[in-house]
């Protein structure tokens, strides 16, 4: 009954606005937000719905919220860098099918003047000890995206359980997280596409970089039919199947080479998560 | 200070060189918005017509209600329209969620409340020994509102500014239900925070120069209309 009366007061107000029955013609891709800030699906997107006729809607956010997304049923494909998050989702049945698509550096970035004498060196968690040592200031993402995920696991591996005054969590993107940092001269934790994107307006620079651990994956993943109603199987695994294609790696390899004189990412389609 | 003045010429530039994809973006906004207030106005002029001049119980109540809903949080409204809209929610199969339809819904259901409110404080401030004259002539309900809309209209108008600047800069449910997708729901909010997400602050100050040019000339224009004549 209520549901007949929403549906008859959305229909009123939807009129004016053109409302089209999308069919299974539109795929819904979730991903997480240096996808697109780096301006990648920029160049994708509009390169797969050339070739394979589809209508691609890319829903933009945190890696935590875009498997949850999909592993709800709310999208067809994911493209994410959780490793173990993702891993999760595939045990679990939710997610299916998934692959390495390409893969580039985190780095541990911070003030020049480097209160607490990390530059160069070459283990992570040892640097982390020392941040937490001098009582120096780390801007941590806190919005459960791929790179707060990693960054937990960091100061789990350092055997730190950071915390205030010296610890803030921005709760926000990796653009504005770096802005703060750079506001408060403190340390955080950035993927290099985007400190490049914003290398002129930040004055941090990095400190820490080359670790193991601070390997960047994208993999993507279909979304199992059976999570929810209307899932695109056909549609996600096309998605899914366009970023392994040859030719869409080859267009991964020199993404970004024009504009920050060195490419982004690194594509990886065959590799397996032993090969790292 | 140096980006400030470098982002302004920027945009500027940008603006008057009449950038595709900014201008898409531009109408866009407009489209939603526009139709949002519309929605807005088709279902707010009359609720808060019938909530001026009606008595009846339950009458305080839903008044309060409407007051709320003038400040509703487009975050709140954004999630619940998510919700219903959802793949697995209950109007999942109209599919609609990550199109501007959904927008206007959202932002329609954020505007309505605030022109009810507006509408109801209007048609309350028609004098009501006018109210009684009319009755006293006579007058059918249909004609007494008709009398009463035309008396209010001027302050009504207000209504259409309130709702329709309300929702052109409101960010919080275009970015839930839109899903921001380029070139299909990014508005000039979400772009905006796009924009400043990847250090492209020239182009943020640039669709900002954009929303508050087209907010004013929308209000100029309606207050041209307002001020022709006072009552």
């Amino acid at each position: 009954m209520v549901r007949r009366l929403v549906h008859a007061l959305l229909a009123v107000a939807l009129l004016p606005a053109g409302v089209a029955a999308q069919g299974s013609r539109t795929v819904i891709l979730s991903t997480t937000t240096s996808t697109q800030d780096s301006g990648l699906l920029d160049v994708l997107v509009p390169l797969f719905e050339r070739r394979t006729g589809y209508t691609l809607k890319t829903i933009s956010v945190g890696t935590g919220q875009a498997l949850a997304l999909a592993a709800r049923g709310e999208a067809d494909v994911t493209l994410a860098h959780a490793p173990a998050m993702e891993k999760k989702h595939v045990a679990d049945g939710q997610l299916r099918n998934r692959r390495p698509v390409m893969y580039n550096d985190f780095l541990l970035i911070g003030p020049p003047a480097d209160p607490a004498n990390i530059r160069g060196e070459k283990s992570v968690p040892t640097a982390l000890r020392r941040i937490a040592a001098a009582g120096a200031r780390f801007v941590s993402r806190g919005d459960r995206s791929g790179t707060h995920n990693l960054e937990q696991r960091l100061w789990r591996d350092a055997g730190i359980t950071p915390g205030p005054p010296w610890y803030i969590e921005s709760g926000q993107g990796m653009g504005a997280t770096l802005g703060i940092a750079n506001d408060r001269q403190a340390y955080t934790l950035t993927d290099r596409a985007t400190m490049l994107a914003f290398a002129r307006r930040v004055s941090l620079t990095s400190m820490v970089e080359g670790d193991r651990r601070l390997l960047n994956l994208y993999s993507v993943m279909e979304v199992n039919p059976a999570n929810g109603p209307r899932v695109n199987a056909e549609g996600g695994q096309a998605f899914a199947a366009f970023m392994l294609a040859p030719e869409t790696q080859q267009v991964i390899k020199t993404f970004g080479v024009e504009k920050y004189g060195q490419p982004l990412f690194v594509p990886i389609a065959g590799k397996t998560d032993d090969d790292f | 200070m140096d980006l400030l003045v470098e982002g302004v010429w920027h945009a500027l530039t940008l603006i008057s060189r009449g950038d595709p994809e900014i201008l898409a973006i531009l109408w866009l906004s407009l489209q939603v918005s526009g139709t949002a207030t519309l929605v807005a106005l088709l279902l707010g002029i009359p609720a808060g017509v019938v909530l001026a001049l009606a008595r009846f119980p339950g009458r305080t109540l839903l008044v309060s209600a409407v007051n709320t809903g003038m400040g509703l949080p487009p975050v709140v409204v954004g999630l619940f329209v998510t919700i219903l809209l959802w793949r697995s929610g209950p109007l999942g199969e109209w599919e609609i969620l990550y199109t501007p339809a959904a927008i206007v819904a959202a932002q329609a259901v954020i505007a309505s409340p605030i022109v009810t409110g507006i509408t109801l404080a209007a048609v309350q401030n028609v004098p009501e020994k006018f109210l009684l004259q009319l009755r006293g002539l006579g007058a059918s309900r249909i004609q007494m509102v008709r009398v009463v809309l035309r008396e209010a209209r001027l302050p009504m108008l207000a209504a259409v500014m309130a709702g329709f600047g309300g929702v052109i800069s409101e960010i919080g449910a275009s970015m839930m239900v839109g899903g921001n997708i380029k070139g299909h729901t990014r508005t000039l909010t979400t772009a905006m925070v796009l924009e400043t997400g990847k250090g492209n602050f020239e182009i943020a100050i640039a669709l900002s120069i954009l929303l508050l040019t087209l907010v004013f000339a929308v209000n100029w224009g309606l207050t041209v209309i307002q001020q022709r004549r006072t009552p």
